[in-house]
């Protein structure tokens, strides 16, 4: 259990934070980013393993095992796709010298 | 120190390391030069924070933890492999509803452990939490399914009825007021379902009158709401990495969709709560479309010293980038000035069109943003129009009965001519009329874009040649 305002404190300065990062973001980027960003929070996959892990129940069990298998689809899913719309980014430079 | 205290510092030591790696790693994808660096960092941090889970989980239903993340992982990779760019938008509104319901799922699973007989009371803020982003989540989990259904095509894009808005309102209440219940006066099972059945359901309404023209907003928007759920939930948990990685996606991600919402000049409560490309149709057109034969439009080409090239969406349904990449390449060679001008809504996701320019091989220096290339189409002889319809309407700027009024546009009518390549004569994604195809410098070259692209090269290469003899 955290503390409620040094939680709140966390919740304020990584709002910041993600503002203040992709702040500076050219538009071309947008969805690459997106998707990076969709990727990120596929960390909700570590809850759900600790959820899971934690589950006695079978309700709790099937809850569990749902909630992993979807955290782990955002999270590879998200990579995947991210990286392969960033790989196809060159510029006119880097595409003469190949 | 004995083992579980030891394993739980490990763990918590990786969890900070996979925060620091996703920030940093969020803010090089902000730059082209190290995107790539960007999202393999984050990747790194992925695979940590997700192998120390192991180490505090002791090994209870560890042979279920496996096969639920080999269930998750193998199929969308997979998939995620061989998806086509084009369809981009909708995987990762599928991937983001996959977050939701996972956050969801952790929701879930922590308000059934406090109905357990014998349970501790939860604390106030923790239950609290517990419950927005089980609210949020469900929203988002649905809502993306929706919006991944109808970008792909596998729904009507718009469904209306009568009393809608007041319908959605009363299930979004029921859901508030059913949450309210369980923090405020008790934790009963029948009534955590119907609160997941409301919140769940809300999803699927609030998407569902939405079009596709708005639909990129709406992704973003649920991108941030999976974000937000997971820093809820992981404060529910006590897991410090979902707080910092889920607000900061949720920062971001309310950022992104107001950047977007902004350059559709569309308020965020207007892409959610009114219709779009439906209602008004704006003014008849007066005037016809004059069609022009690839040659001539070829020979356009070969008179001008500038030219802008404007893809929309419909060049990427077509399958037309790589042909025009290599227009573009020929008109390049015979020394003319060649930009690609893009919308920052054209595709389905803002930045979309760049990654399918991209991947037909145009250099990123070549695309130009709109507000970059706007002045630039006074100066330009031709303009070329592929497969984009609504964001060069001029009716966005003169016609105050037109939907899209206000919208802010691609100034192509100011170039001194303008070739639209177009299958035929229907309206865009937003079904409205576009002005600019009945302007007296406008060309319509009817053909499938692909083909259009083949035989201007072709043309174009048949004058260079003659020219040269």
């Amino acid at each position: 259990m955290i503390d409620g305002f040094l939680a709140l404190y966390i919740f304020m300065l990584a709002a910041f934070t993600g503002t203040e990062i992709i702040g500076r973001v050219p538009v071309i980027l947008h969805t690459p980013l997106m998707s990076g960003s969709n990727f990120v929070h596929g960390i909700v996959l570590v809850g759900a393993m600790i959820a899971l892990a934690h589950a006695e129940s079978p309700l709790a069990i099937a809850i569990g095992f749902i909630g992993v298998a979807l955290g782990a689809g955002n999270a590879a899913g998200g990579y995947v796709v991210t990286e392969r719309m960033l790989e196809m980014f060159k510029s006119s430079k880097s595409a003469g010298k190949k | 120190m004995d083992m579980a205290t030891l394993l739980e510092y490990v763990a918590k030591a990786s969890y900070f390391l996979a925060a620091v790696l996703f920030i940093l790693g969020i803010k090089r994808m902000s730059s082209p030069v190290t995107a790539r660096k960007g999202i393999e960092q984050a990747g790194i941090g992925m695979v940590i924070a997700t192998l120390a889970t192991f180490a505090i989980t002791g090994g209870h239903n560890l042979g279920l933890i496996i096969a639920a993340i080999a269930l998750g992982v193998i199929p969308t990779w997979l998939w995620g492999k061989k998806v086509a760019m084009t369809d981009m938008p909708q995987m990762v509104a599928l991937f983001n509803g996959m977050g939701g319901g996972s956050a969801a799922a952790i929701g879930a699973s922590e308000l059934l452990k406090f109905t357990q007989p014998g349970a501790a009371a939860p604390p106030f803020a923790m239950l609290t939490l517990a419950v927005v982003g089980a609210l949020i989540g469900s929203i988002s989990m649905t809502g993306s399914i929706i919006a991944w259904a109808k970008l792909d095509g596998r729904m009507d894009r718009r469904f209306t009825f009568g009393g809608q808005q007041a319908f959605n309102f009363l299930v979004l209440a029921g859901a508030v007021l059913a949450g309210l219940a369980l923090v405020a006066w008790k934790l009963d099972a029948s009534l955590i379902v119907v609160f997941f059945l409301l919140a769940l359901g809300f999803g699927v309404l609030m998407t569902l009158p939405i079009g596709g023209a708005d639909m990129p907003v709406v992704i973003s928007l649920y991108n941030a709401f999976t974000g937000l759920a997971v820093a809820f939930e992981g404060y529910a948990m006590g897991i410090e990495a979902l707080i910092v990685a889920g607000m900061v996606v949720g920062a971001a991600g309310t950022f992104l969709t107001q950047l977007m919402a902004k350059a559709m000049n569309r308020p965020i409560s207007g892409v959610l709560f009114s219709n779009f490309g439906g209602g008004g149709s704006g003014e008849a057109i007066a005037g016809t479309q004059k069609p022009i034969e690839a040659s001539d439009a070829a020979s356009l080409l070969y008179m001008a010293e500038k030219v802008i090239i404007v893809p929309g969406y419909g060049m990427a349904v077509a399958q037309a980038q790589h042909k025009i990449w290599e227009l573009a390449q020929a008109l390049i060679k015979a020394g003319k000035d060649v930009k690609f001008a893009i919308h920052p809504v054209a595709g389905r996701m803002p930045g979309h069109m760049n990654v399918l320019l991209a991947e037909a091989g145009v250099p990123y220096d070549l695309i130009a943003d709109m507000e970059d290339i706007n002045p630039e189409f006074k100066t330009c002889d031709v303009a070329i129009v592929i497969g984009a319809n609504d964001v060069v309407n001029p009716a966005a700027k003169t016609d105050k009965s037109s939907p899209i009024y206000g919208m802010p546009i691609l100034n192509v009518v100011d170039a001194r001519q303008c070739i639209v390549i177009k299958r035929g004569k229907g309206t865009g994604f937003a079904g409205i009329e576009n002005a600019l195809f009945y302007q007296d410098n406008t060309r319509l070259l009817y053909a499938d874009g692909k083909e259009a692209a083949s035989s201007l090269i072709t043309e174009f290469k048949a004058i260079e040649g003659g020219d040269g003899h």
